[in-house]
């Protein structure tokens, strides 16, 4: 697995490519207040699950040290990362002062209980 | 809804503090407007003593620029003296007519300097010490004046006297009594603080009577300056500048005047609420069960119980506060806390090396240390200052206690023995590679008051914390008496609720709640679904309490006992099979060297608890990995039984004369599958050559030939910890019921993410024995209920091998 380097804006679509919705999972495959991990051609994406049913996807990376967010706890709009406990924001891929550092989000929608990312 | 509207009359620590606590909680409560009579915003007054002293600048004590007011929507008007309150129209009204409307009142106006009423106090170059004005006056005079004549020798006056010899004045103390600082010292500590600063240049006239400050005679346009101080003996000095720093008292002459009950201080209750229940008083305007505090620690109490309150959540006491002393005075190191006079019944210890520099005394009564002073050498002022807080019993650590915390292991990796002396680049937190210098800068320039802040924003002691003595040292030096040591007893469980542990555990059990939502709900948390450092602690504490009742919630756990393996830092995992009592055999390491082949397992290592760890196993392949290796769990992940070290015993070993290894399989098979607060070690030996290492387990167990002595709460991790000798008993059965009592006392009591090192720390052994020696009938209740717990409990290995939790393990594709 490779680190990205922190803090490094993070394009998610390469220029000039539209950006296109994909089917992922029925809404009941992802644990609430918890992940599962997409594996996608841009890499890992972990796509959360919060309390209210709202879906979040991450790139699969802390802006720390690269540790796989989509196994952290997942509590109100925020993950805390499995490695060193940065806390992510799950709606913008920010890290929770003092840290810094911010990861790539992905658009996500639910429709008929199916969720959709935008790659 | 309209807005209520909220008032603060002056601009100070408290205050301020408060509205940071309330814009935490209810931010969108209330339209806030303060007053502040100074032209500056809120500043850290108790760091003008560095400034004084020429070491830091206004700029560096700056707690909340103007830009802060504005982005909370603050109304701010400085500058403005507060004329008066008129209560039954709930408006206050500054001296230049500006006039504002309060639903709820805060009076934070603090305190005034105490002026002698005597001859020439109102004479040009008489100062008292208390603002950015003074202390500007005071930096001027030392620029233009020679002499200048402190009066007063306590705290403040001594770091007036400090910061003017250092301006390059030429400095007497005048001090009435018969030593300095005599309300925080005895006369040893402070006889060796005069002479350090006789050693400085400042001079000191005791037990002298100011009579009269004389001042030049007054000429056309000129107003009289003072010229020297005369005393009630007779002799006088010359003086180009006095600074009166005799004592406070409690600012509450607006509250008086509008007729709100005062006694030297406006009286409030625990809520901070004053006798008109839409006003609020906090610091050192406040009289609180008949104390107004002069110091700024019990401020910041006040301020979370008022903030609570204000922002109408109703809950949380002040409930007075025990205090401590600092000296800030570069090179002088001072701690003085709580009572030292002594009298028959307190009992004192002391160390006194007069050429070296170090006093130390602490008295205690009851077993309990009731106040203390050190001098030259206050490392462990904040130790001592904490256990004296919390009424800690010290008869068990008396004969160390003068030697401070590190010598029972517990400041930094180095030893290093004073924060004060260490050089800034000198590490102080070893796993995140934090230096004193960062640590120091962090506390001055974001102006950080707690450990938890100082962790935040540095990370130093936030992930081993074996150097939070050191970082506390390092805190308590840079800010002084601002300093509150971490109220280890009554800390909630987290920012999500004010409730303790123990208070959690005990609502869980008496109101039999099950699930972590009910509890929550129940016990008013402030967050919809906690964080990552509660749940987890709930899902234990639940499952603890009602085993088999309550559901285990695998989203509040960790990701390791979720995955049931160890996460790594490339974010592959780890596999440890369990080996009972460290015992294998030909098939099993036949099954290892076939996993690790078919699953390209990069690392084979054995660990350090007698078994083997494949490192580097990719998540989805965990199953696959459990089901070929057809041994139980490890549970090296997980708060819960580890191993049961052993050494080889009786059956091979020429010295063995107890079969060790048996003892230790019998033991492993007790507890395994046993979850607990924390992870739990144990080892067996067969003779007291104790090769398995007994003396640093949870629970040790020590053959010797007439039986098995047992030993618990040692810890070999961050701090060396020697176990405690708990009894010994003569049979295996024995063994097994003994410990199973220990350790389920423990799993019922002590707190999540406790050692039981931690635990048995606060509750005394002796409370251990008595629960789980002298207590027979209990302590076969407490092993029914330990067997009752891990009755039925699968090995999760076997369980996701059938397909379990399935969606851990499998990735999605797109």
């Amino acid at each position: 697995m490779s680190a990205l380097p922190v803090n490094s804006p993070v394009s998610i679509t390469p220029a000039g490519q539209s950006r296109t919705w994909v089917r992922v999972a029925p809404l009941s495959d992802i644990p609430k207040l918890g992940a599962r991990v997409v594996n996608s051609a841009h890499g890992d994406i972990a796509v959360f699950r919060n309390a209210e049913d709202e879906v979040f996807a991450l790139r699969d990376q802390c802006p720390h040290k690269g540790g796989p967010l989509s196994q952290g706890i997942v509590f109100g709009k925020t993950v805390a990362c499995p490695l060193h406990n940065w806390q992510i924001g799950l709606a913008d891929g920010e890290a929770v002062a003092p840290d810094k550092g911010c990861t790539g989000r992905f658009a996500t929608r639910i429709e008929d209980g199916i969720v959709y990312l935008q790659l | 809804m309209k807005k209520m509207k909220l008032v603060m009359i002056g601009n100070g620590m408290a205050g301020v503090r408060t509205l940071e606590e309330m814009l935490k909680i209810s931010p969108d409560l209330y339209d806030i407007t303060v007053f502040g009579a100074e032209p500056h915003a809120n500043y850290n007054r108790i760091l003008l003593s560095p400034v004084l002293a020429g070491e830091m600048t206004i700029k560096d004590i700056m707690l909340n620029d103007v830009d802060w007011y504005e982005q909370n929507n603050i109304r701010l008007h400085l500058n403005k003296k507060v004329a008066r309150i008129d209560r039954p129209g709930r408006k206050v009204i500054a001296e230049d007519g500006t006039t504002e409307e309060y639903d709820r009142l805060l009076i934070a106006t603090g305190s005034n300097p105490f002026i002698l009423p005597i001859p020439g106090k109102d004479l040009d170059g008489v100062l008292t010490y208390r603002d950015i004005g003074d202390t500007n006056a005071m930096i001027e005079a030392a620029g233009t004046y020679r002499h200048a004549v402190v009066i007063g020798g306590g705290l403040l006056g001594l770091e007036a006297a400090n910061g003017l010899k250092l301006r390059g004045m030429d400095v007497t103390v005048i001090h009435i009594m018969p030593w300095l600082m005599e309300r925080q010292l005895d006369e040893t500590a402070s006889r060796m603080l005069q002479k350090s600063l006789e050693a400085k240049g400042l001079r000191f006239l005791l037990q002298k009577q100011t009579a009269e400050i004389v001042g030049t005679p007054a000429s056309d346009g000129v107003k009289s300056r003072v010229k020297s101080v005369r005393f009630a003996d007779g002799s006088e000095i010359p003086a180009d500048l006095v600074c009166m720093a005799v004592g406070i008292r409690p600012n509450d002459d607006l509250a008086k005047a509008a007729g709100i009950h005062c006694n030297r201080g406006i009286v409030v209750n625990d809520t901070m609420q004053t006798f008109d229940p839409r006003i609020y008083a906090v610091g050192e305007c406040a009289s609180h069960r008949g104390i107004a505090y002069g110091l700024v620690a019990p401020l910041f109490d006040m301020a979370k119980v008022c903030a609570n309150h204000l922002a109408q959540m109703g809950i949380g006491r002040y409930q007075g506060s025990v205090t401590s002393t600092k000296l800030k005075v570069t090179g002088v190191d001072l701690f003085s806390a709580g009572d030292f006079s002594g009298g028959n019944d307190t009992e004192e210890i002391v160390l006194h090396d007069s050429v070296g520099g170090v006093y130390k005394r602490l008295l205690i009564k009851d077993d309990r240390i009731v106040g203390g002073v050190l001098y030259g050498d206050t490392v462990d002022g904040s130790w001592y200052f904490q256990m004296l807080r919390e009424k800690q019993n010290v008869a068990e650590i008396r004969d160390h206690l003068m030697f401070g915390q590190s010598h029972l292991g517990n400041s930094g990796h180095q030893g290093q023995s004073s924060a004060a002396s260490m050089p800034d680049d000198m590490e102080v937190c070893g796993c995140n590679g934090v230096c004193k210098g960062t640590i120091v800068k962090a506390i001055k320039e974001q102006g950080l008051f707690s450990l938890d802040d100082v962790r935040k924003h540095t990370k130093a002691s936030s992930s081993c914390g074996s150097c939070t003595g050191l970082v506390e040292q390092i805190l308590a030096s840079t800010v002084g008496g601002a300093y509150t040591p971490q109220a280890n007893l009554n800390k909630p469980m987290c920012g999500c609720t004010d409730h303790t542990h123990e208070e959690t555990r005990k609502v869980i059990r008496e109101h039999h709640l099950l699930a972590i939502p009910d509890v929550m709900h129940f016990m008013e948390w402030r967050t919809p679904n906690g964080c990552a450092s509660c749940r987890p602690a709930l899902n234990y504490y639940l499952l603890s309490t009602w085993p088999h009742e309550a559901k285990d919630d695998p989203q509040s756990r960790f990701i390791n006992e979720r995955a049931h393996a160890n996460i790594q830092k490339d974010g592959t995992f780890s596999v440890i099979p369990r080996m009972f009592g460290g015992v294998t055999n030909a098939s099993e390491l036949r099954r290892i060297a076939d996993v690790v082949d078919k699953y390209q397992i990069p690392t084979v290592k054995v660990t350090g608890g007698q078994r083997i760890d494949l490192l580097g196993v990719k998540k989805a392949d965990l199953p696959g990995v459990w089901a070929d290796l057809a041994m139980p769990s490890g549970h090296a992940y997980a708060k819960a039984l580890r191993t049961v070290k052993t050494c080889v015993g009786s059956e091979w070993c020429r010295f063995g004369v107890q079969d060790s290894t048996q003892m230790g399989i019998d033991m492993e098979k007790t507890f395994w599958k046993m979850y607990a607060p924390h992870k739990v070690k144990m080892a067996v030996s067969g003779c007291p050559r104790n090769c398995a290492e007994s003396g640093i387990k949870d629970v040790g167990v020590i053959g010797v030939d007439s039986g098995w002595e047992i030993y618990v709460a040692g810890n070999g991790g961050i701090k060396t910890e020697v176990a405690q000798f708990l009894c010994k008993v003569k049979t295996a059965d024995e063994v097994i019921e003994y410990t199973s009592a220990f350790i389920q006392l423990y799993r019922e009591q002590a707190r999540y993410l406790d050692r039981t090192v931690h635990w048995v720390a606060r509750v005394g052994l002796d409370y251990v024995k008595q629960r789980v020696l002298e207590d027979t009938e209990g302590r076969k209740a407490l092993h029914a209920r330990l067997q009752f717990a891990l009755q039925g409990e699968k090995d999760p290995w076997v369980e996701r091998t059938r397909g379990m939790e399935k969606h851990e393990f499998e990735a999605l594709t797109v």
